[in-house]
């Protein structure tokens, strides 16, 4: 059990980097708070790797310093950190049995055998191994693999946090939500702190307490999955997070009001007056299910020509056309519509958000 | 820790040093071998390479071994392509004893050959042809090709070759235009197996000729009994026996890695 | 996906069944004619059925090169193999230092046999090489034209220097294939240097071990050139091994029916004994 804090961490791969672009992951300060829920969400290659393996010690940051309940581990190896770390790829010891593979961590560590004899067992019941610690770990399922070696990182009495790299890769569609509600109900018993890195939304928003969102090196985000679907601080969230992802749409400020593609948009007059002295481009942002479609000619209401209707089931998805931009709307399945008919679009202002550079102004 | 880094450095330092004694030894005269023991040479001198050049003897011992050893590669790879395509791609009638009976003749030690393969190829007038060391090489050298090309060519899937027949490729083309391209690094390590077998091989090599197509290696051992014991020469030779696999193992260095990884059994 | 059945498959492999065939069979076929008949002249072949094989087998100085053989390939596994691994496990795995370092390693792998030879004679004479001169300047007696363990111990050496670089390559390169998650999560386990070699990376080198017991098994009991270049078998009959003993037969003595009959059983028990490793190896694999 342990809160993690990141002071101002950053790495790069190389041994001398010269110029930001090196860096794998840009400067950051984070706390994982005790017992918490974390998936790290973000595209391939945006430094979620690398900031797992530091948390663990795999790696050694550039800069920064890794603090476990106050104190400094930054230099501490990853065997004296009490972190288990699983890995995309199952890692088994395939000459020894189920049960040597959970006891490896312990009889590394000297712990007796009594203990480590209870040890084993409670994990095996826990992640319903107990049938199977007599096999040979070699030619297992990939998802008995998988709990095997989140086992491994249990086993261990003091364990502070587990981390996970996208750990259900490579376990078949049918048995991941086996899995994945089998670590939610490991973190509810343990109140261990996990920490989940993925690159599917689905899993994280399911998953998780709190999302972090990576970028190119960054966090660009951390909030509830309610926080980043209803108020993305960033356009990376706005539109990397739901499918499809945000509306943004360049615009101008003029006397108070929003203005985009020559059409007024009310907003809130202090985000406004804010907009105007913000530096960067200004964008207008709106998620597709938070559009309403209001009767013709209803005041503040935009018209736009519909292109396109997609049926995706419960909902249809709309693609139209506001002067040069393109706008997505969900809509409900009752709802008619087709293209090539004009309909109108209401902006709730509760929804709408302005991003000056990308940064949502608030 | 400091101690395993030092091994690497330490083992390959320890294996040059008797390269290095060729190498010094080489550069000595004759005189300053025997006449006393020195640790490096006191007057270094090319004389003895000088020798070899000048005589043809050595020089067409040098083509000689370098002919069939080329003549082995280029044959070994060429019948070993179509055959390590068809191991990796289709069962046949036979295919897995024919395979094992293919390695087994690796296991063949040379010396049993050596009387049936000098009357043999006596009886079709190859003795004493590049021809005659390239063919009984092969014997050892074309499993050894079948082997490794089956390897590279089970890590190329099979879709590739069926699409290239919908795409309406012929075998013959989809093999040379698609096909080869695609394994080529595997073409290059067998080619290395092959010529490193050849290169270094002496005893049929050295049965199977006697004037006209005497390999650089035989001409060494028969110098050397003959001349007495021109030590200075005979380093020299050694020594120039080493570049041709310096050369070829500094081309493929990148590749000595991925083509021993072919140990699965 | 299982592989198609096609049986035109054979016109691709006739080439190299014709190739090898001609190179393997109809020398082999006269090895068996050899051996089961006296030749007196060009003409005049007497049938003696297994004569030749009984007085083979009988043969005391056969007896002693084979258990020679036995011991020095045996020798040969016990050094090599240990330290082949171990160097694997230092080599530098990135970058020029790990090019550099992989040429130099197999450098002796490329030297001709005969000139392998050649060296170990000028390195290691006791009067002009820098190996013997420093062994008797230690004040130890040294001298591999004389002494019988003197000249064994000096092929060996000659050999560990000469292949070691091979099972080195070997285990190298399934050391590479190693994904680097399987270190990590040791790191994670607390498991010691001697923990990860021994549950995650000699694992995972049984491939490569096979392959490599295989052929330094199967190329030392062929061994010829090197200790013919080097010692000639001598003193005596110390480092005569069994293909030195068989070409003696065969050209020196032109016995060629013993030596034909010699030469089958040598081969068969190369491929045996090669089966026998094979499948042991294999066995305690599928047994895991």
């Amino acid at each position: 059990m342990a809160r993690i804090e990141l002071r101002g961490i950053a790495h790069a791969y190389q041994a001398a980097p010269r110029s930001e672009e090196d860096f794998a992951l840009r400067p950051l300060e984070l706390v994982w708070e005790d017992g918490g829920a974390y998936a790290l969400l973000g595209p391939s290659g945006c430094g979620k790797t690398t900031l797992l393996n530091i948390i663990s010690g795999l790696l050694q940051p550039t800069r920064g310093q890794v603090l476990i309940d106050g104190a400094d581990v930054t230099a501490a190896p990853p065997q004296a950190r009490n972190i288990a770390q699983v890995f995309q790829f199952p890692v088994i010891y395939d000459t020894m049995t189920v049960f040597e593979n959970l006891a490896f961590p312990l009889r590394n560590r000297g712990v007796d055998r009594a203990e480590i004899q209870a040890r084993v067992e409670e994990v095996a019941a826990l992640l319903e191994l107990t049938g199977d610690l007599r096999l040979r770990a070699s030619g297992l399922s990939a998802d008995l693999r998988q709990r095997i070696s989140l086992g491994r990182g249990l086993v261990r009495k003091d364990v502070a946090a587990i981390l996970l790299d996208e750990p259900l890769t490579v376990i078949d569609p049918h048995v991941k939500w086996l899995l994945r509600r089998k670590l939610k109900q490991v973190h509810e018993q343990l109140k261990v702190t996990l920490v989940y890195v993925t690159h599917d939304q689905v899993e994280a928003l399911t998953l998780a307490d709190r999302v972090v969102v990576m970028n190119g090196g960054r966090v660009v985000q951390v909030g509830t999955p309610q926080e980043l679907v209803e108020r993305p601080l960033d356009t990376f969230v706005g539109y990397f997070i739901g499918s499809p992802g945000m509306n943004l749409l360049p615009c101008i400020v003029e006397d108070g009001a929003v203005m985009v593609e020559g059409q007024r948009i009310p907003l809130d007059a202090d985000v406004c007056a804010r907009a105007r002295t913000a530096g960067g481009e200004l964008r207008l942002g709106i998620r597709p299910e938070f559009l309403r479609r209001v009767a013709e000619g209803s005041p503040q209401a935009l018209r736009v020509e519909v292109t396109q209707v997609e049926h995706l089931g419960r909902h249809k998805l709309a693609t139209t056309r506001l002067g040069e931009q393109s706008l997505k709307v969900r809509l409900p399945e009752e709802e008619r519509l087709s293209a090539g008919e004009s309909c109108w679009l209401e902006l709730p202002p509760r929804w709408t958000m302005l991003y000056a550079g990308g940064r949502a102004i608030t | 820790m400091s101690l395993s880094r030092l091994t690497a450095p330490l083992y390959l330092l320890a294996s040059f040093v008797p390269i290095y004694w060729l190498v010094g030894m080489s550069m000595k005269t004759n005189e300053e071998i025997l006449g006393g023991f020195t640790l490096w040479p006191q007057s270094p001198t090319l004389a003895n390479y000088v020798t070899i050049f000048t005589d043809p003897d050595w020089s067409n011992g040098y083509l000689n071994s370098l002919t069939y050893v080329a003549l082995n590669t280029v044959l070994s790879v060429l019948l070993a392509l179509p055959a390590a395509y068809a191991f990796s791609r289709y069962r046949f009638l036979g295919d897995s004893h024919l395979f094992f009976w293919l390695l087994s003749n690796r296991m063949a030690p040379p010396a049993v050959f050596l009387l049936p393969f000098f009357q043999l190829y006596s009886s079709i007038g190859l003795f004493d042809t590049p021809w005659a060391v390239a063919l009984a090489h092969m014997l050892f050298t074309v499993p050894l090709a079948v082997w490794i090309l089956e390897g590279f060519m089970s890590g190329v899937p099979r879709e590739i070759d069926e699409t290239a027949y919908i795409d309406g490729y012929g075998f013959l083309r989809f093999f040379v235009r698609i096909f080869l391209p695609l394994i080529r690094s595997g073409v290059g390590v067998t080619a290395f197996f092959c010529f490193m077998f050849s290169w270094v091989e002496l005893l049929l090599a050295r049965t199977l000729t006697s004037v006209e197509a005497k390999p650089i290696v035989a001409t060494m051992t028969r110098t050397v009994s003959a001349a007495g014991m021109d030590w200075g020469v005979l380093a020299a030779a050694g020594v120039l026996t080493l570049v041709p696999g310096a050369i070829v193992i500094w081309f493929v260095r990148d590749y000595i890695a991925k083509g021993f990884a072919l140990g699965r059994v | 996906m299982e592989k198609p059945t096609n049986h035109r498959a054979w016109l691709l492999v006739l080439p190299v069944l014709l190739a090898v065939s001609f190179s393997a069979v109809i020398p082999l076929m006269t090895v068996v004619n050899y051996s089961v008949q006296d030749i007196l002249g060009p003409e005049q072949r007497v049938f003696v059925g297994t004569e030749w094989f009984r007085k083979v087998l009988r043969d005391p100085e056969l007896h002693g090169a084979l258990r020679r053989q036995l011991g020095f390939s045996l020798a040969v596994l016990a050094l090599e193999l240990p330290l082949g691994v171990a160097l694997a496990l230092v080599l530098p795995r990135h970058g020029r230092l790990a090019s550099l370092a992989l040429v130099l390693l197999g450098l002796p792998l490329l030297i001709p046999f005969n000139v392998v030879g050649t060296i170990w004679q000028l390195f290691a004479r006791g009067d002009i090489g820098l190996l013997g001169v420093a062994i008797n300047a230690l004040g130890l007696e040294y001298n591999y034209t004389a002494n019988a363990l003197d000249a064994w111990l000096t092929v060996l050496a000659m050999d560990v220097w000469h292949w070691t670089p091979l099972v080195a390559l070997l285990c190298y390169a399934g050391l590479r294939a190693i994904p680097e998650a399987y270190y990590q999560a040791a790191r994670i386990d607390g498991a010691s240097t001697w923990a990860t070699f021994r549950f995650i990376q000699l694992p995972r080198l049984r491939g490569v071990l096979t392959i490599a017991v295989l052929l330094r098994f199967m190329d030392s009991f062929m061994i010829y050139t090197e200790p013919f270049v080097l010692t000639g078998g001598g003193p005596g009959n110390a480092t005569t091994f069994l293909s030195q003993y068989l070409t003696r037969l065969a050209v020196g003595q032109f016995d060629l029916g013993p030596a034909a009959a010699f030469s089958l059983v040598y081969f068969l028990v190369i491929l045996l004994l090669s089966y026998v490793f094979y499948t042991a190896m294999t066995r305690t694999k599928e047994a895991r």
